[in-house]
């Protein structure tokens, strides 16, 4: 049978950023970023992710903290993307967000009231006009192009100057709707929006292969005609340089992109998960080899920065933030329970005087205090 | 001054806003070089440019989606859904965002955003452009719905919805888009939202309804009139947060009422303004509250659509019900 003669009009290349490989050795010439400083507050910062992934994980065994989703094992991208943001940037988080929460300046005591169960966590005392944390998959996409359209527009019709939005998301969150309709109209609209993909290989007990057919998740931005980039997610030089660089495009105008972070969830899903009924011992082992702290501290101990000693005063400094962080979140009483009439809107219908009357008068069952 | 139709009010709202206002945009399937498909966002991308008024892409989460983020931004983002039966894969955004966004970061955020669609039946259109799913939304707590009546209140409404600090879906009953005409001032006044219109006094029997039911409503109060019937009518208009004092006021008087929807019946407002009526007028009513209302069915094809909503007749024999309770 004939064979018909086809001309290739589209293709596409994926590239993927690396600077230091799974020993911590550079792969190439570091960022201009990448100063003692700098490289020394990224640590630290992964660290105090650590440090309070696992604390929270512990609050919650222990009855003191709700349901809790650990970043263990993906601070790099935490920390590497909220570093790459401006103060007056927006961030539109999704939920496993440690490291980049406390870089946009969410105080622990914040982060552990959303998980315990109180609203305030949310109202940010800085990051005033950062999206809250998002538990519906993908969703929060849809917001960040939002905002950049409103950053845009703020720009152009009432001369503000350029700022850019950025939100997360999770591997499984590519498979839905909001993430294809939020990178198509990026590209559309030309948004100053960057989509960062925490790639952990797993979306509850989904694994990335069941997942997609597409061998990575960064090119599905090709369809959409925007910009993309495969960074390893465990080296956060390389998250930091791959967001830095896709944000300061975006303020000039260059439009958005897509950033997939391959990194791997080292620990279950939530508390509310047991990853041993799906995920392979031996992957994990692997796995935790690659993982983004030690990687880091390596290359700093060769760089001769940091050794045992530093490494323990660091651990009680970071220690002593968070007992006084746990400190405000236990001290903080619940608030009243006629709060959940508070913001509803912007005023109290009158439809809704008699019901919050009658929250504010009565006791529920089995509330024996 | 001009006599109007409902959606040239629509539009007139939309312009006056737009220019009194520049926080305000525009966006959805078809608004901007076209005009909407039912014309309401007309030459509004020809005055107020493209960066204002906007089509989208095809996609009506994302259409929900993003105006949350430009809202929370300070924008003044007005929405439109192209038919009520397409709302649904933006539902997510509203239910779990636009309503909770104030709530979830405690006043730190808001969305002040008007979803915009039209809705309802009797216009011979395909399937999926005629249901009337207002229940749905008035079940959120977060969330306004409105649903104007004439040209006026469409005018009134939407001018304070836009300037509403709180989402807002504004339901468009495209049946009457242009049944009539009104003369409307574009004088930039707002009408009250959470409060019920009286569209006609009377002392015998209580009539509830909305949006293009106010048609078959109003007619068969004039029928009632010339057997020597006065029923009041009310349009609640705002049917989240409901007023529903005034519901009770007028009952004070008639003791009587009968509440119309095209919506279907299990689960419509009819039974939220019933059992309300029952919470705090029992012993007003001389006569159990009566629906008269879409069926349980689904929406049928156009030949059937006469059918299923309420017409004059069905009203008719729902307030003789009522009167002559317990006959």
């Amino acid at each position: 049978m004939h064979k018909p003669r086809l001309h290739l009009i589209a293709s596409f290349d994926i590239a993927h950023l690396q600077y230091l490989d799974e020993e911590g050795r550079a792969t190439q010439a570091l960022p201009d970023f990448a100063t003692p400083d700098t490289l020394l507050a990224l640590y630290r910062q992964m660290a105090l992710a650590r440090l309070v992934d696992d604390r929270a994980v512990k609050l919650q065994r222990t009855g003191q903290l709700g349901t809790y989703p650990s970043s263990l094992g993906q601070e790099a991208i935490g920390v590497g993307t909220g570093s790459a943001l401006r103060q007056d940037d927006i961030y539109c988080p999704y939920y496993r967000e440690t490291g980049a929460l406390l870089e946009r300046g969410v105080t622990i005591a914040e982060i552990l009231a959303i998980w315990g169960g109180d609203e305030r966590g949310q109202d940010f005392a800085h990051a005033r006009e950062d999206f809250p944390l998002c538990v519906p998959i993908a969703t929060q996409l849809l917001h960040a192009a939002g905002v950049a359209f409103a950053l845009a527009y703020q720009q152009r019709e009432m001369g503000a100057k350029p700022r850019v939005a950025v939100s997360s998301a999770g591997d499984g969150a590519t498979s839905k709707g909001d993430f294809y309709e939020a990178i198509n109209l990026a590209g559309v609209w030309k948004l100053p929006v960057v989509f960062v993909i925490n790639n952990n290989q797993w979306a509850i007990s989904v694994s990335r292969r069941a997942q997609t057919a597409a061998c990575t998740i960064a090119q599905k931005a090709v369809a959409a005609g925007i910009n993309c980039l495969q960074v390893d997610g465990n080296d956060v030089i390389a998250v930091r340089a791959a967001v830095a660089d896709a944000i300061e495009r975006a303020r000039k105008g260059a439009g958005p992109m897509l950033i997939e972070a391959v990194s791997y969830r080292l620990s279950d899903h939530t508390t509310a998960d047991d990853a041993s009924r799906y995920c392979p011992a031996e992957e994990l082992e692997q796995a935790r080899a690659r993982e983004p702290l030690q990687r880091l501290r390596r290359y700093l101990e060769h760089a001769g920065l940091w050794d045992d000693g530093r490494e323990e005063e660091l651990q009680r400094e970071l220690a002593e933030i968070l007992e006084r962080e746990l400190r405000e979140y236990r001290q903080r009483e619940p608030d009243a329970p006629t709060a959940m009439f508070d913001h509803l809107y912007a005023g109290l219908p009158e439809a809704l005087l008699e019901q919050c009357a009658e929250v504010g008068t009565a006791r529920p069952a089995g509330d024996e205090t | 001054m001009a006599a109007i139709t409902l959606v040239e009010a629509v539009t007139l709202a939309l312009a006056h806003e737009l220019r009194q206002d520049k926080r305000v945009v525009v966006f959805g399937q078809d608004v901007g070089v076209n005009g909407g498909v039912f014309r309401a966002t007309d030459g509004l991308q020809a005055e107020f440019g493209t960066d204002r008024v906007l089509d989208t892409p095809l996609a009506e989460n994302m259409i929900a989606g993003i105006a949350i983020g430009m809202a929370a931004q300070g924008l003044r983002p007005v929405a439109e859904f192209q038919f009520m039966g397409f709302i649904y894969p933006g539902f997510d955004q509203v239910l779990n965002h636009a309503a909770r966004l104030r709530n979830r970061t405690r006043g730190r955020l808001s969305c002040p955003i008007v979803y915009r669609a039209p809705y309802g039946g009797g216009i011979h259109a395909p399937e999926h452009h005629s249901e009337s799913t207002e229940a749905l939304f008035a079940h959120i707590p977060g969330l306004r719905v409105v649903v104007p009546s004439s040209p006026a209140r469409a005018y009134g409404l939407l001018l304070a919805a836009i300037r509403d600090p709180d989402p807002v879906v504004f339901l468009e009953p495209k049946r009457i888009y242009r049944a009539a005409r009104q003369e409307v001032p574009d004088d930039g006044e707002a009408l009250p939202l959470d409060h019920c219109f009286r569209l006609r006094e009377g002392s015998d029997i209580t009539l509830v309804a909305w949006g293009a039911a106010l048609k078959e409503t109003l007619a068969a109060a004039e029928a009632l009139a010339s057997e020597g019937v006065e029923a009041e009518v009310i349009d609640p208009a705002t049917l989240k947060p409901l007023d529903i004092h005034t519901i009770i006021d007028s009952l004070e008087k008639t003791r009587r009422c009968v509440v119309i929807h095209e919506a279907a019946r299990f689960g419509g407002l009819g039974a939220e303004i019933i059992a309300q009526v029952n919470e705090y007028a029992f012993d007003l009513l001389d006569a159990p509250v009566c629906r008269v209302t879409g069926y349980d069915t689904v929406m049928p094809y156009y030949r059937l659509e006469n059918h299923y909503l309420p017409d004059v007749d069905r009203i008719l024999a729902g307030v003789r019900r009522t009167l002559e309770y317990p006959a």
